[in-house]
């Protein structure tokens, strides 16, 4: 505890008056406006708020998939102008490559920065070995269930060895028994290889099992509403005292902005 | 327990297939014994006997199968040149917004033009010999191809190439690595109408001018009032479109096995 924490903490996401504004046909939409918001090294942040809010465009952004209109972004110290393999992207279509197969999609990124095939096979083996998908290497994405899916989504961003990890919704789309053993997987993925995460969901419960911290999102277009410091040991349980409490006070946070 | 479903649903197909097959053989045969039909065509028999015999016998100069051989390599030869073009052609197309603008109306104005409209001008081109054959079937390929190959890179999933860029891909492993395989159920159905289209196109082309061939085939058979022979020559070209579309459809599910369409 005391080595760990007389250490500086670094910075790694610094998004400074942060803002996108889309043209639709019915005029200009803000999606973001001036957010700020900051994520230090290895931290698990996540971003909670309510259904279409421009979550996803945050991610965009951060990602460099998307320019913001107004603001700044930095990453590890560096102006975000496009996508880099430094910060990986986690889907909550899975977006993976479904001509190719489970190691295919893993070494993609080891792939095309011209990786030696021993050695990315190797590295791309040690991440498949890390989300629990050994024996499923050469199983196409058709052929595996969305749990097992969105863990190749992981395995394939962790492989590439991004300084920050971007999560939108990745288990949204399952159902509801996988998502909790999702959540559990990522919970010792990340204990085991930390990394900077941002983790967007609508699910309060999620973002209280898996958060070091969690920014509430008002609703379109979006900004900080507040802040909380989970700091329960993990893992976390569900239906403890403390996590029923955070529930209830981030939920009533919601319910009034509405 | 799946595979033996499937073995036997497999079964199943052939079976009913044989049965149309065979009935369909059996009517023919007894309205060629009872009724005027058998003063226009001959019998089953007769036509499969012709058959039997002409796979390695005379037929003109040459057995039917090597007549087939001799269609078959025309069609391959225009095949292959047609398709490679019209892959990198349609991929281009969907690939680049500018390269779009600039060969879209062109193609879409040469397109409709069926392959056998070309025939004048092949022969004044190549003359009578083998390359004229050889750019027809080129063309119905390519036609073909190519409108598959530019709509499945037009439509290449967003997020892939995204998720692509996020891994640190430039834009020509994008290319490569995204666009084309993402694209390949959409040029296999391409190249499945490219490969029956060339088969009619090689026998027009034969039945216009040439010495060997199927087309040669049945068009000879005319001129000589021999309708076994017209009919004979007419199976091998269905059993031959027949192998062929085979031959496609087994290399889709080995190339698209990670695709519904390969399944």
């Amino acid at each position: 505890m005391s080595v760990e924490q007389k250490r500086p903490v670094k910075t790694m996401i610094q998004c400074r008056g942060v803002g996108k504004t889309f043209t639709t046909p019915a005029g200009p939409m803000d999606v973001v406006k001036s957010l700020d918001i900051d994520a230090d090294e290895n931290e698990f942040l996540v971003l909670f708020g309510p259904g279409q809010c421009g979550k996803t465009t945050i991610i965009n952004l951060i990602a460099g998939l998307e320019q913001a209109t107004e603001g700044s972004i930095t990453v590890n110290g560096k102006d975000v102008k496009r996508p880099d393999p430094e910060r990986g992207v986690v889907f909550q279509t899975t977006a993976l490559f479904n001509w190719l197969t489970t190691m295919g999609n893993v070494e993609y990124g080891p792939r095309v920065a011209g990786m030696g095939k021993a050695k990315r096979r190797k590295q791309a083996q040690r991440y498949i070995d890390l989300v629990g998908l050994q024996g499923f290497e050469n199983s196409f994405p058709i052929q595996l269930s969305g749990g097992m899916q969105q863990r190749v989504g992981i395995a394939r961003v962790y492989c590439n060895e991004p300084k920050v990890m971007l999560m939108d919704e990745p288990f949204g789309a399952l159902d509801a028994q996988t998502r909790y053993l999702m959540q559990e997987e990522l919970q010792r993925i990340w204990q085991a290889e930390k990394r900077t995460i941002v983790f967007v969901t609508n699910n309060i419960e999620e973002a209280i099992y898996l958060a070091d911290r969690i920014i509430v999102l008002s609703n379109c277009p979006a900004t900080v509403k507040r802040e909380y410091i989970i700091d329960m040991p993990r893992p976390r349980d569900y239906v403890s005292d403390e996590f029923l409490r955070l529930r209830k006070e981030i939920t009533g946070i919601m319910d009034s902005t509405r | 327990m799946k595979t033996t479903r499937i073995r036997s649903e497999h079964l199943s197909t052939l079976m009913w297939g044989s049965a149309s097959i065979g009935s369909f053989l059996v009517i023919w045969y007894v309205l060629t014994q009872t009724t005027r039909l058998g003063t226009l065509i001959p019998g089953p028999d007769i036509v499969l006997i012709s058959l039997f015999k002409g796979i390695f016998g005379q037929v003109g100069r040459h057995s039917i199968l090597m007549h087939a051989v001799y269609s078959l390599g025309r069609v391959l030869a225009g095949f292959i040149i047609g398709s490679a073009l019209g892959v990198t052609v349609g991929l281009i197309m969907g690939w680049s917004r500018v390269a779009e603008a600039i060969m879209a109306p062109l193609y879409r104005i040469i397109r409709p033009i069926p392959p056998i409209a070309w025939i004048p001008i092949s022969i004044i081109w190549f003359g009578l010999g083998e390359s004229a054959k050889i750019f027809l079937i080129f063309l119905a390929s390519f036609a073909n191809v190519t409108l598959n190959a530019w709509s499945g890179a037009r439509n290449v999933d967003r997020q892939l190439i995204g998720a692509a860029k996020m891994l640190g891909a430039n834009q020509r492993q994008i290319f490569f690595s995204i666009v084309l395989p993402s694209s390949v159920p959409q040029i296999f159905a391409g190249l499945q109408v490219a490969m029956s289209s060339s088969w009619s196109t090689v026998l027009a082309a034969e039945m216009v001018r040439s010495s060997e061939g199927l087309g040669w085939m049945i068009v000879t058979g005319m001129n000589n009032n021999d309708i076994v022979q017209i009919l004979t020559g007419i199976v091998a070209i269905g059993v031959v479109g027949f192998l062929l579309a085979n031959i496609m459809r087994n290399l889709e599910a080995v190339l698209c096995r990670w695709n519904k369409s390969g399944q």
